[in-house]
Formats: C-alpha cells, sequence, structure tokens
C-alpha cells in the first residue's frame, strides 16, 4: 500500500488576541479562542472595572462595560447577543433591555449608555479585525 | 347605623313597608333560569332602584344543572356555581338559601316562606324549575331509591354507592343516561330500563337509537328497553335488592336511581289559584306573564304560550330575559313565542345531537340517511318536498351540528347526501360557517347570530375571539360553537384587512409550532442554519435575537434524540443560544448570583441527603428556602462556586435540578396511601416516576406537575400543566392547569387510568403540546386557544384521531433513554468546566461585586455595592463615533 507523502504540521499556530483601547492604550482581554461565537464573557480591566466581550458569528468582537444600569448587576456579559438592522446588540439577561454593542446605547431606553470600547484582534503584530467604538 | 336599634329582619320588613320604599322585586327559585333573571335585571339597572329577594329551596346559590354529571369527573359543587363572585353582593340582592317560599297571597301581594318571612312583592316572578316524575312503582320509597336532579341527590348517591356493586337507572333519555354514566363511574354495574323502544326516545329516531344502544353496549352498559319497572324488593332493612320489569324478569340491584323525566313545579301556583296547564305547568302569556299580570313564571315551571313546557336551558334564559324586560320597562319589546330545541350533547363520550323536525312529521318529506354500525355512527337528515332541510338526527360523529342547525329550513347549497357523508367517502370540503346567511344563529346558548359576530368585528373592532366571545356571549355557553366562531372571526377580520403578524420574532415570520415543523421535517440541526434558511430575508446572516434562540434552541433539544443530534445544551453552537439560566444550568439572581435547586423527585428525601444540602448551604453560606415544588432552594452562589457545589451534591447522589429553564420543573405529591388513612393510590412512587421521567424535557414554556393520592386533592395537582389524582380504580388525568396570576383549574382529559395508559396519554400530551404550542405559552393558554380545545386534544391524545399517537409516544421513549444529568456531565468535561469563571482573564477570581449582608441569621445581597455610583451616563454627542 502506497502512501502520499504527509504534509507537515504548520508551525504552531499563532494565537489571536482579543484587545481593547483602554485610556487610548490597547490591552488583551483573551484569545480569541477563549470566545464561543455568540456568547459573552466577563473581563476585568486593570483599573478593576468589568467589560463585556462579545463575539458574533462573523468572528467580530464588541466590548461594552459589564454592569446593567437598570438592576446595578454586573451582568450583561451573560446576556444574548443579537442582531436588528444590521447592528449587534446585547439583550440583559436580567430585565432584558437590549444596548447596542458599538456604541452601548440602550435601544429600549433613549437616555441610557454604557460605555462602550473599541477592540480588536490581532495574531502576532498582524491585525486581523478592528471594531471602533 | 344605629347599634342601639337592633331589629330582626321581620321588623326591617314591617317598617319599609310602612315607608313605602322602593319597588320589591320577588324571585321564587334560584336555579339557572333565576340566575339568569337576576343578571338581566342587573343588566338594566333594576336592582339599583328595586329591593329584590330570592327564596331558593337548595343550600348552595345557582349551579349548572347541565353539567351536574361532572361532579363525578372531579368538579366541585363550587365549580359548578354560575353566580360570580360578589355578584349578589354587588347588587343588593337578598338571597335566602334554604328557605324555600310556601305561600302565595295574591290579593294581599306577598309571600311567606318556610321560615316565616313574608315579603309584599310588586313583582313576582315564579322559577320554580320541574321535579323529577317517579313512576307508580311499589317499593319505589325503599333505602336505595334516587333521583337525579340536585347536587344533594348526587351526594346521595356517591355515598350509598360505596361498596355496593349493582344500580338500575329507569329511564334511557338524556338524564338516565348521565345517571347511568355516574354510577358505571362509582364502578357499579349499571342497567338501564327504558320503557320507549329505544335510548333518548324524544331526540332520536329507530336508527339513532340502535346506534346509541350499540355504543353504550360497548361500554358495558346493560339496556333494557320495551319494559317498565314493576316492583322494587327490598331486604329486611328496608334497603333495595332486586327489581322485577314488567316483562317478568328480575334484576338484582343495590341502588334504583328514577329518572323517567320531570314534571313542572306549579304547586305553589296551584295553591294560589293561578291558571296552569291541563298536564302541568304555569300557564304564561308571550310576556311570560300569568292569569295575574303581577306574577311571572319563567323556565321548566311555565307552560309557555304557544302551549310547550321547555325542558332545556336556553327556552328558559329567553324567558327569563323576556320577564326581566317587561318588569324593568313594562313594555316587554320582544316576547317569548316558543323554542328551538335542537340539542347536541356528549352522553357517555357519545355525540348526540337533535334538530328541527328531527322525527319527520312534516307532510311529504324525505330521510337522507348515513349509517355505519361498525363506529357506531347514525346520520339522518329530514328533508321537505321543495329541498328544503327540515331537521335531522345525529349519533355518534355531530360534528356538522353547528353547520346543519342554522341551515334549517332553507334549500343548502350542497346536496343533503354530501352533508352526511363522512369527509373523505365523496363529500366536498366540509361547508364551512362562511356559507350562512346573516340571521344563523350561531351560539344557540345566548341566541347570537352569524351578522351579530360579523357586526362585533366590523362595528365594534373586536380584533380576536376571546374579544368577541365578550362582546356578544357567543361561544361562552356549551361552547360547541367555539369552532364555528373562530372560522367567522377569522374571515371577518380577513375580510377587513387585518393581518397579525404572527411570526415569533423579527427574525422569523413562523410561530414557534411552524418552526418545530421546519426542524423537524428537514432535521435542522443548528441555529444558523435555520436563521438563514428560513429566518426574515432582513434577519438572514445575522445574530438572531434573545428571542428566538432560546425558543429555536429548546425545539432542537426536544427534537435532539429524534433527529439523531446532541441533546446536551451547552455542546457546540446550542451553548450561544441558551439563556443564561440554561447556560450556567443555574437560576440568575438579581445580584449576578445564582441560585441552585437540588432535584428531590415528589418531594421525597432521605435524612442523609437532607443533612447534605445542609452542609453544603452552610460550607458555601448560602441562603435556603423550601420552595413551593417541594425542593429546597440554595441562593446566593456565584460562577465560578457552582462546579464546586455540584460535585458536592452529584457525590451525595443528588442531580442539580431544572428550576429555570422552559422544561419540567418538579412533580410535587401528598404522602398518599402508603402513610395517609385517605389515600388509595401510591401518589409519591407515581409522582418520583412521572419527575424522573420527563426531568430534562425542553417545551415551550416550564412544565409543572402533581400527584394527589386521593380525591382530596392535598398535591394541587389540578394547578398544574399535567396533573395526576388517584381514585380507587387507577388515576384520573387533569391538563392544562395554572397558578400564578392567571389560575386556572386543570379539565379532566381521562380517568381510571393504570399506570401504563396514564404514563402513555402524558406522553402523548407533552409531546402534542411540545409540538403545537407558541413560544412561552403555558398549557392552559395552549388549551384554550387551540383549535376544538380540550376535546381536540382529547381526541388526538386519547382517542389518536390523528394517528400520530405512536409517533409522540416514540418521541417520549428517545427523550428519556436520551436523557443525561446535565450537571454530571459538565463536571466530567474540562473544556466545559473553564466557562465557569468569573473573569476570563483572571479564572480564579470571584466577582466583587456579589457580596453578602446577614439578615434573619441568613445572607442576603448586599445591594449597596451595585447602586454604587449612578448611571454612567454619556451624552449621546459625546460617544465616540465612526
Amino acid at each position: 500500500m502506497t502512501m502520499a507523502p504527509m504534509t507537515p504540521m504548520a508551525a504552531e499556530r499563532t494565537a489571536v488576541r482579543v484587545e481593547l483601547l483602554v485610556d487610548q492604550r490597547w490591552f488583551t482581554v483573551c484569545e480569541l479562542t477563549d470566545l464561543t461565537p455568540g456568547r459573552g464573557v466577563a473581563a476585568l480591566l486593570p483599573d478593576g472595572a468589568q467589560v463585556a466581550v462579545f463575539p458574533d458569528r462573523s468572528g467580530r468582537v464588541y466590548a461594552i462595560a459589564n454592569r446593567d444600569p437598570f438592576t446595578g448587576a454586573y451582568v450583561l456579559s451573560r446576556g444574548l447577543l443579537g442582531s436588528a438592522g444590521g447592528r449587534p446588540f446585547v439583550a440583559s439577561p436580567l430585565l432584558k433591555q437590549r444596548f447596542d454593542l458599538e456604541t452601548g446605547r440602550c435601544l429600549d431606553d433613549e437616555g441610557v449608555v454604557v460605555q462602550a470600547y473599541a477592540t480588536r484582534t490581532r495574531a502576532g503584530s498582524d491585525e486581523v479585525s478592528a471594531q471602533v467604538a | 347605623m344605629s347599634a342601639s336599634n337592633p331589629r330582626t329582619a321581620e321588623h326591617a320588613e314591617n317598617a319599609e313597608h310602612a315607608e313605602n320604599a322602593a319597588p320589591t322585586i320577588v324571585l321564587v327559585g334560584h336555579g339557572m333560569v333565576g340566575q339568569r333573571f337576576l343578571e338581566a335585571l342587573a343588566e338594566r339597572k333594576v336592582t339599583e332602584t328595586a329591593r329584590v329577594v330570592v327564596f331558593c329551596e337548595e343550600p348552595r346559590p345557582a349551579y349548572d344543572r347541565v353539567q351536574l354529571t361532572s361532579y363525578f369527573s372531579g368538579r366541585t359543587p363550587d365549580e359548578l356555581s354560575l353566580v360570580e363572585e360578589g355578584f349578589i353582593a354587588r347588587h343588593g340582592i337578598e338571597l335566602r338559601l334554604g328557605d324555600p317560599a310556601q305561600v302565595i297571597d295574591r290579593d294581599a301581594r306577598t309571600v311567606t316562606s318556610q321560615s316565616g318571612l313574608t315579603v309584599t312583592y310588586d313583582a313576582l316572578v315564579l322559577a320554580t324549575g320541574s321535579y323529577p316524575f317517579v313512576p307508580p312503582v311499589p317499593g319505589k320509597d325503599s333505602d336505595g331509591c334516587f333521583v337525579y336532579r340536585t347536587v344533594e341527590d348526587l351526594l346521595a348517591i356517591e355515598e350509598y354507592a360505596t361498596n355496593r356493586s349493582s344500580g338500575v337507572v329507569v329511564g334511557g333519555g338524556l338524564l338516565g343516561l348521565e345517571a347511568a354514566g355516574a354510577l358505571k363511574g362509582l364502578g357499579l354495574t349499571t342497567h338501564i330500563v327504558e320503557f320507549n323502544p329505544r335510548l333518548m326516545a324524544i331526540q332520536v329516531d329507530e336508527g339513532g337509537g340502535a346506534a346509541l344502544r350499540r355504543t353504550v353496549e360497548d361500554m358495558g352498559l346493560i339496556v333494557h328497553t320495551g319494559v317498565g319497572g314493576k316492583e322494587i324488593t327490598a331486604d329486611g332493612d328496608g334497603a333495595v335488592t332486586a327489581m322485577t320489569l314488567s316483562d317478568g324478569s328480575s334484576i338484582d340491584t343495590d341502588l334504583v336511581i328514577f329518572s323517567a323525566g320531570v314534571r313542572p313545579r306549579d304547586q305553589l301556583a296551584r295553591d294560589c289559584g293561578l291558571d296552569v296547564g291541563e298536564r302541568g305547568g304555569i300557564a304564561v302569556d308571550e310576556t311570560c306573564r300569568t292569569s295575574d299580570p303581577a306574577v311571572y313564571a319563567i323556565g321548566e315551571c311555565a307552560l309557555a304560550a304557544d302551549g310547550r313546557v321547555y325542558g332545556l336551558v336556553a327556552p328558559g334564559y329567553e324567558m327569563a330575559q323576556v320577564a326581566a324586560e317587561a318588569i324593568a320597562d313594562n313594555t316587554a319589546t320582544s316576547g317569548f313565542r316558543g323554542a328551538d330545541t335542537s340539542t347536541k350533547l356528549k352522553l357517555l363520550g357519545v355525540d348526540v345531537a337533535s334538530f328541527g323536525d328531527a322525527h319527520g312529521t312534516a307532510d311529504g318529506c324525505l330521510d337522507v340517511v348515513y349509517s355505519d354500525s361498525r363506529t357506531g355512527v347514525y346520520k339522518k337528515l329530514v328533508v321537505g318536498a321543495d329541498g328544503a332541510l327540515l331537521g335531522g338526527v345525529l349519533v355518534g360523529d355531530a360534528e356538522a351540528y353547528g353547520m346543519l342547525r342554522p341551515l334549517t329550513g332553507s334549500v343548502p347549497p350542497v346536496s343533503p347526501e354530501q352533508l352526511v357523508l363522512p369527509a373523505g367517502l365523496g363529500a366536498p370540503a366540509a361547508l364551512g360557517p362562511s356559507a350562512l346567511p346573516d340571521e344563523a344563529v350561531i351560539c344557540n346558548c345566548h341566541n347570537v347570530t352569524k351578522g351579530a359576530i360579523r357586526s362585533a368585528v366590523t362595528d365594534h373592532h373586536c380584533t380576536s375571539v376571546p374579544e368577541v366571545k365578550k362582546c356578544t356571549k357567543a361561544g361562552t355557553g356549551c361552547g360547541s360553537c367555539v369552532k364555528a366562531l373562530t372560522s367567522l372571526v377569522n374571515d371577518e377580520l380577513e375580510a377587513g384587512g387585518v393581518s397579525v403578524d404572527k411570526g415569533l420574532c423579527g427574525c422569523f415570520a413562523y410561530t414557534r409550532a411552524e418552526l418545530y415543523e421546519i426542524v423537524r421535517t428537514l432535521r435542522i440541526t443548528t441555529y444558523a442554519q435555520l436563521l438563514d434558511s428560513h429566518g426574515r430575508a432582513e434577519a438572514r446572516e445575522g445574530d438572531g435575537c434573545e428571542v428566538c434562540k432560546p425558543a429555536v434552541a429548546s425545539i432542537i433539544a426536544s427534537l435532539a434524540p429524534t433527529l439523531g443530534a446532541s441533546g446536551y445544551v451547552l455542546d457546540g453552537e446550542q451553548a450561544a443560544l441558551q439563556d443564561t439560566n440554561d447556560h450556567f444550568l443555574a437560576n440568575l439572581q438579581r445580584n449576578g448570583s445564582y441560585s441552585i435547586v437540588p432535584r428531590i423527585p415528589g418531594g421525597e428525601i432521605t435524612p442523609e441527603k437532607l443533612i447534605v444540602i445542609g452542609e453544603v448551604a452552610r460550607d458555601f453560606g448560602l441562603y435556603t428556602k423550601i420552595t413551593g415544588g417541594q425542593r429546597i432552594d440554595l441562593f446566593g452562589a456565584r460562577v465560578d462556586q457552582l462546579p464546586l457545589i455540584w460535585t458536592r451534591l452529584v457525590d451525595a447522589g443528588f442531580e442539580s435540578g431544572h428550576a429555570y429553564g422552559k422544561a419540567l420543573r418538579t412533580v410535587k405529591s401528598c404522602v398518599g396511601q402508603t402513610w395517609c388513612r385517605y389515600g388509595v393510590q401510591d401518589s409519591v412512587r407515581m409522582a418520583i416516576d412521572l419527575e424522573l421521567r420527563y426531568r430534562g424535557l425542553r417545551s415551550p414554556h416550564k412544565l409543572k406537575s402533581a400527584v394527589s393520592g386521593c380525591a382530596r386533592e392535598c398535591a394541587e395537582a389540578r394547578g398544574k400543566d399535567f396533573g395526576v389524582i388517584a381514585t380507587s380504580n387507577g388515576w384520573n388525568l387533569y391538563v392544562g392547569g395554572n397558578g400564578g396570576a392567571d389560575p386556572r383549574h386543570a379539565d379532566l382529559l381521562a380517568q381510571d387510568l393504570d399506570d401504563k395508559e396514564l404514563i402513555r396519554l402524558i406522553d402523548r400530551f407533552l409531546m402534542f403540546y411540545i409540538r403545537t404550542a407558541d413560544r412561552l405559552e403555558r398549557t392552559s393558554a395552549w388549551l384554550e386557544r387551540i383549535e376544538g380545545g380540550l376535546d381536540h386534544v382529547r381526541e388526538v391524545v386519547v382517542e389518536d384521531s390523528l394517528g400520530l399517537g405512536a409517533e409522540l409516544e416514540a418521541m417520549m421513549a428517545d427523550h428519556v433513554t436520551g436523557y443525561r444529568d446535565e450537571w454530571a456531565e459538565t463536571l466530567g468535561d474540562p473544556e466545559r468546566l473553564r466557562r465557569f469563571v468569573s473573569f476570563v482573564n483572571a479564572p480564579g477570581a470571584p466577582d466583587p461585586t456579589v457580596k453578602f449582608v446577614p439578615e434573619r441569621d441568613q445572607v442576603k445581597p448586599d445591594l449597596t455595592i451595585l447602586s454604587g455610583p449612578t448611571l454612567p451616563v454619556r451624552t449621546l454627542e459625546g460617544t465616540a463615533s465612526r
């Protein structure tokens, strides 16, 4: 039995990092493989602030403050991600208000906005994608 | 109000008349028709100005006598009540229960009751109903002889039947068959003795009677027709032992129920010299006035202007309206000139209907008959020489009744034979209500025409069936017209250009039930696949939304065993679709912590397990509370503590339980036969079996259940989605109950089931619900909404009318074998455990915002941390934009 020559395994693939723009600096929160498309995670920033980080199904990453302004609980990362009119949002898991992930603006209560963060994903020094907040 | 001047009722009476106060209306009899009369007075605001006194012989206010027999299938006397709570008090009506009127003095215009109260009337209304006719059979007063008329009669029969084995019902008419069904339900060998040559001789013809008899005999009842009771034999104590029939034969029996017809109860009227008919009944004119213009008679005690005594409730209701109108306006605009005696009933589970000239008495009329003795179906239409439909008899399948009765008197748009042939035998699609004229009466109970229903939509802007029901009262009586009503309302709405988007959400134009069918038939196993192929155009390739994601996840999860997909709710894409509770397999609380509710099937728990729960709560500092579902809730766990807590619970033989999610919650139970002196079955074992069988079943909404060990119903099973109540013969299954904000008692689906039958029916019921319900539609709302209601569900689930039974059972079998402990599986998989961290970039760090303060020797969330700085409000202008 003859076998086709095996392709040598590609060198250890470079990890793709997820970075947030915090105080004009890019801060790495995790690797892209730590995230499940459509599902958020919470991360701690250097000053102790909490952010909610969400990858959508195409791999774009968004970040907003983790605190739900309606209840005060730090839970927005546990909400469900969705899109309406092409714009991504998260619905708070507590009382279900929706927040635009690009602007942090509450879609159900005009006056309410949470902090939104610019994000990018990088492999080594190459930028993979970026989301401006 | 002066406390120093206590007055007896009698004194008050005299004082009031001295003052010549408001006019007084006296009603004698508080039955169905009496209550309707009171409602009609209230609707005309007569109760605001007049004093209304009601004398009632029975110890309870008006109840639904038509549904009397449902007492034996679990409806309590209170549930049979027809008097809306607060009605009597709100309208200032003086209702004297257990105090029958005894003497009427027409010259003095007074009525005196048994208790001695004398009331002077301006108008007197007699609604005394009728009494059961007991044939003069020797021995008819022996112990064990009953009539079948009041709740009290039923209670007495039920008590007497205990530990007795056989019974005879004299009379094979409508009530007789009901009584026979009740005796059979009580476990007695039951005989029906009918003097006429067939059952239900008044309503059905010979062919119909034969079909009915076959079906009744198939149920195990013994029918004797063409014979009467000749003598009743009693033992030394005076208790019934046997009945001799007119043909000389004899039946050994412990109990006899006389149900051989009723007679108008007109003695009061006779005593005070009012005109009565030769064969009884208080003679009235078209306004229901008797020979004394101040006295009215309505309902079964009245001999109507057309010379007939009506024993049906609908004509009685009509008379109540007429009399109230006459008293209110003194000029009756309408009159009672006779009524349609068409009836449709379900007797012993058999549909029986007759309408119009059912016996074909008109000159030159002809019959069109369809008969199938194998299925017990018999249909006859009576057609006039000109082709007009004159009447008919339907036995075994009365589906067409709602269409045929309104057509009576006109020439049907299709040939008569097409109207009686079953669908699929060359018959055209069933004739819809759209073919009816506007004058056709759709709701017979409330006399609502098709025109009135259309006008409710077009003129009164009703946009749904419930609104039309409220507006017109149509469909709120016996309910047999709801199907036709629904179809009419929908037609009218459509014609008016009202289109309701029934889509699940902004992403899908399909309902949940439609998506279920799509997923099932196309074997779709991922949300993305479904969204991209069946989502609204603008939603495809998008991220969906928080409404459809969990709904579709639930559909895929419930179909997973059938589709061969993974049922584990945290696998692959499924992980991203779940609400946080399903994602973390615990209940999110207001401060971002979770609660854990270990499964305690049936509420049965060993001391060792109780101790483990206590130890876990103590070690993790959790707040504990007993739930309403017979479990113990442990509050205040951080995400990262969940796996540690589960480990302890799993090691002790628990699984954490679904106290969240759209799935089975608990099956409550009472302690049952094992300990309770009243129990008749082992309710705890059944509750455990059911909870273990259906745990983890994903459904459109949460599912709750309970099992009671006897009719005392301590487990409150009738407040559950599916409730089981023990009987001495097995189990009764109730469905569609609900507690909470919109309480509803569950309806009886089937009775006296053995364990296997019970589980088979629940399997089918749940799977049929999962297949057809809308998102977040509890079984109670589903049962109310689904076309055909309970009857349809019973047909599908019990009678397997759609032939789905085997498929539904197989799907449940797949669920049961495919069930896995989601918590134990999570613990066994390091990849899955990675999710249970507070922060992705600091896996060991606890969330500092989840903190607690003491309260009543336990903890509660420290909300001061959360209230912290106010909303981080940024002006929109200040938001960095792209």
